[in-house]
């Protein structure tokens, strides 16, 4: 099917052939890998052998690996499962400290946890880039260290592309004992994401982002900790996340997290240069668009821009109409668009923030898209801005 | 269809969530328009709209209209026009009721929102015209000026609430169910044939920014509770009331006096002052009234130069009256009935016809009634 010109890859991905593979073969066999006879066998022999390759994949071991239900559920488990725990062993420990330009699957959950669990938020102050300085995370701890209860501070941001400094933010939260917690949804396959190295307590990978099936994910979560869970149930997953493990989807995942990380140097390389032309393509047509988060070090398929005056659902429209789909990078209430909370966070004037589109590539990205999209934008841009902010 | 199509048109759709408006959109995407839908997101704070509600505001709105868009096959957005809705309709609405007079605000969201703040933005973007799911006709002549008619079928005629727009507006302005004689019935099946799913969907009746439909306790936040009296034409105090902006001019039910009129008639609202405070009420002949002055005069066309005789309707699903009109410089119009009428009330607004095509329309300010009221006793020396 003819999608168009397709730059929403950080929303979903085309999932690869062999992920697709992997899955139909699974969705004909039969088998709950909880049961004990041979066909539980063989399906609990396919689960473990795909965490085995996630876990190989990441950095993490095996036994690290916590299927979930994709990235929301991994964040939540993370982030309310660790406060919980930490807060049941010592009353204390009530603040979380959290970065603003998360996504609302991480920002949501600690917001719920302060306004009905008693936490107090302290909201991470970030640089011009949308970047939390591992300076400001000791003093934010030092405050006061024995009533952190967890850190959560994203990978790489999904809007703009910002890198984070995890390994040095990790550093700073280990050497008082706090665990903290990184979503690395979009990070997997574009960067080097190494669990083990990374000093994390916990991490967040989803499958459709790389590859594989919507509705599987992981949290990979040291030995060491034992979040409450959300879901109680048969006990699966260390008794941390109970419910039947679905067979076809964890190996597909599986699947998919092994080659994007085999093929993350080439992607980063072919899709990045990709990207670059993409970010040539909007200065030059319309010479004034405003890059958004770190020039440099950013996800290799993330390209974000604002667009002075324009309106960035104005935007969106008038390139879907021409075939060119994108998406303004920020969160919906009820379909209706807001300024993107990661650009106010950043100081980035309100009024700009409104008109602002992420262009994100991935495996299936063409150089013709590119040349689609230097068609479609000008006028686009033209009549956004015509149409002005209403 | 009365929009005959010449060239297929850039349509932006306004889809409610409600059947109607999907039924329109499917039909101006039928006939070969390049549809595109939009869900307009009136409300602030979505969620608090929520429960109980029906008309439009509603994050489950905002899904049908999705939904229909998606059977229809066309795009869809949300776009955020609360804060302009808040402006001009939802304050009007509050401060119309505050001045003693009782706003019509859909005519004023036609006015201000869908024809306006909506029709400039999709101008904008390159569309030709609005599409939404009024039952009206806008009719070409021949020399390419637009008219607006009332609907084919006059049961369901909603010319009243668009008769604020103007010939400009009017241009960029499809009703794809105005034309046709359908029962609401007809609408659903329709709808159900097309496999839109709202075509069950409960019809909203009241005002979609008052979900639970308590618009006097939707007012009382605004306005606030205080006492006042309510008396009879000659100032006797009769009762009391928690806010004059509670009545209607006409209004009977809900006065809530203990003693029956003398007479043992029933009595009726007859004027409304903000400034006491004060609700006077008398007997239906009071009521009757013999010509208005009414202020913001809107023309579909050019306006009149002198008085002409015209039919007129006073308020939504009302009947029609035969009057006299007449423009007074730029701002204002006066109204004669040939035969006094009841129940007119202050902000509503007064729709002129001729025969089925919308001459105009003005907000009411001021009538004149055939018995002049008595004067409070207070002010009787």
């Amino acid at each position: 099917m003819d999608q168009g010109a397709y730059f929403d890859h950080a929303a979903t991905t085309p999932m690869l052939p062999e992920a697709v593979e992997a899955m139909t073969a699974q969705l004909t066999v039969t088998g709950n890998a909880s049961s004990l006879h041979a066909a539980g066998r063989r399906a609990r022999r396919t689960v473990e052998e795909g965490r085995e390759k996630l876990a190989a994949a990441l950095g993490a071991r095996p036994s690290e690996v916590v299927f979930t239900g994709g990235g929301t559920e991994s964040d939540n488990l993370a982030v309310k499962g660790l406060y919980w725990a930490r807060h049941d062993a010592d009353p204390r420990r009530v603040r979380v400290l959290a970065s603003p330009v998360e996504h609302h699957a991480v920002l949501d959950a600690v917001q719920w946890l302060a306004d009905h669990a008693g936490a107090t938020v302290e909201w991470l102050a970030v640089d011009a880039y949308g970047r939390v300085l591992p300076e400001v995370l000791r003093a934010a701890i030092e405050r006061e260290p024995g009533d952190v209860a967890l850190v959560t501070v994203m990978w790489a941001n999904n809007e703009t592309g910002t890198v984070m400094p995890v390994a040095g933010l990790a550093a700073v939260a280990a050497e008082h004992g706090i665990p903290m917690h990184a979503d690395a949804v979009q990070a997997v396959g574009q960067l080097d994401v190494d669990f083990g190295a990374s000093g994390l307590a916990a991490m967040t990978v989803t499958g459709h982002k790389i590859g594989g099936p919507y509705g599987i994910g992981a949290l990979l979560l040291g030995r060491d900790y034992a979040p409450v869970p959300l879901l109680h149930g048969g006990g699966q997953e260390r008794d941390v996340r109970s419910g039947t493990l679905d067979v076809p989807a964890i190996a597909a995942f599986a699947v998919a997290a092994d080659l994007a990380v085999a093929g993350r140097a080439d992607f980063a390389r072919d899709v990045g240069a990709l990207r670059d032309r993409v970010i040539s393509v909007v200065r030059s047509v319309v010479p004034d668009a405003v890059l958004g988060g770190d020039p440099v070090d950013r996800l290799p398929a993330n390209a974000h821009f604002a667009f002075p005056g324009c309106e960035g659902d104005s935007l969106l429209l008038l390139l879907d109409a021409a075939g060119v789909q994108c998406s303004t990078g920020s969160a919906c209430t009820a379909g209706v668009a807001q300024p993107s909370h990661v650009l106010l966070a950043s100081g980035v004037d309100p009024d700009l923030a409104r008109g602002t589109l992420r262009f994100s590539l991935g495996h299936t990205s063409t150089k013709a898209e590119v040349d689609a999209l230097e068609a479609a934008l000008g006028p686009a841009v033209e009549r956004a801005r015509a149409a002005g902010l209403t | 269809m009365s929009e005959t199509l010449a060239r297929p048109l850039k349509v932006l759709a306004a889809m409610s969530g409600g059947v109607d408006s999907a039924v329109a959109a499917a039909r101006a995407a039928e006939a070969g328009h390049d549809v595109t839908g939009v869900h307009l997101a009136l409300s602030a704070n979505p969620k608090s709209f929520r429960t109980g509600a029906r008309g439009c505001c509603t994050i489950e709105d905002s899904h049908d209209a999705r939904r229909a868009a998606d059977v229809i096959g066309i795009p869809f957005y949300v776009w955020d026009l609360a804060e302009r809705f808040r402006e001009d309709v939802v304050e009007d609405f509050v401060a119309e009721y505050a001045a003693g007079r009782t706003p019509n605000p859909c005519l004023r969201c036609n006015e201000k929102i869908k024809f306006a703040a909506l029709l400039d933005k999709a101008l904008a973007l390159g569309f030709d015209a609005v599409c939404t799911g009024h039952y009206a006709q806008v009719v070409t002549r021949p020399d390419g000026s637009r008219e607006l008619h009332r609907a084919a079928d006059m049961a369901k005629d909603q010319s009243y609430v668009l008769g604020v727009l103007d010939d400009r507006q009017l241009a960029h302005a499809l009703f794809p169910l105005g034309d046709t004689r359908t029962t609401k019935e007809q609408i659903r099946e329709e709808a159900a044939a097309r496999g839109l799913f709202v075509a069950k969907k409960p019809d909203s009746h009241d005002i979609c920014f008052i979900a639970d439909g308590d618009t006097q306790g939707f007012l009382a936040k605004r306005l606030g509770t205080a006492e006042g009296d309510i008396v009879d034409q000659d100032g006797t105090k009769l009762g009391t009331h928690s806010g004059a902006y509670g009545f209607t001019i006409g209004q009977r039910k809900g006065l809530r006096l203990g003693d029956p009129a003398g007479d043992g008639r029933p009595r009726y609202v007859l004027d409304i002052s903000p400034v006491d405070n004060t609700v006077t009420v008398g007997p239906a002949a009071a009521l009757d009234v013999v010509g208005l002055t009414a202020v913001r005069p809107r023309w579909c066309g050019t306006a009149p130069a002198g008085p002409g005789t015209y039919t007129a309707q006073l308020r939504a699903h009302g009947g029609e009256t035969a009057v006299t009109a007449e423009p007074v410089g730029q701002d204002e119009l006066r109204v004669a009935f040939a035969e006094p009428v009841r129940g007119v009330a202050p902000g509503q607004a007064v729709v002129l016809y001729d025969g089925t095509r919308v001459v105009g329309s003005a907000t009411i300010a001021a009538t004149e009634r055939a018995t002049a009221p008595a004067q409070p006793a207070s002010s009787v020396s």
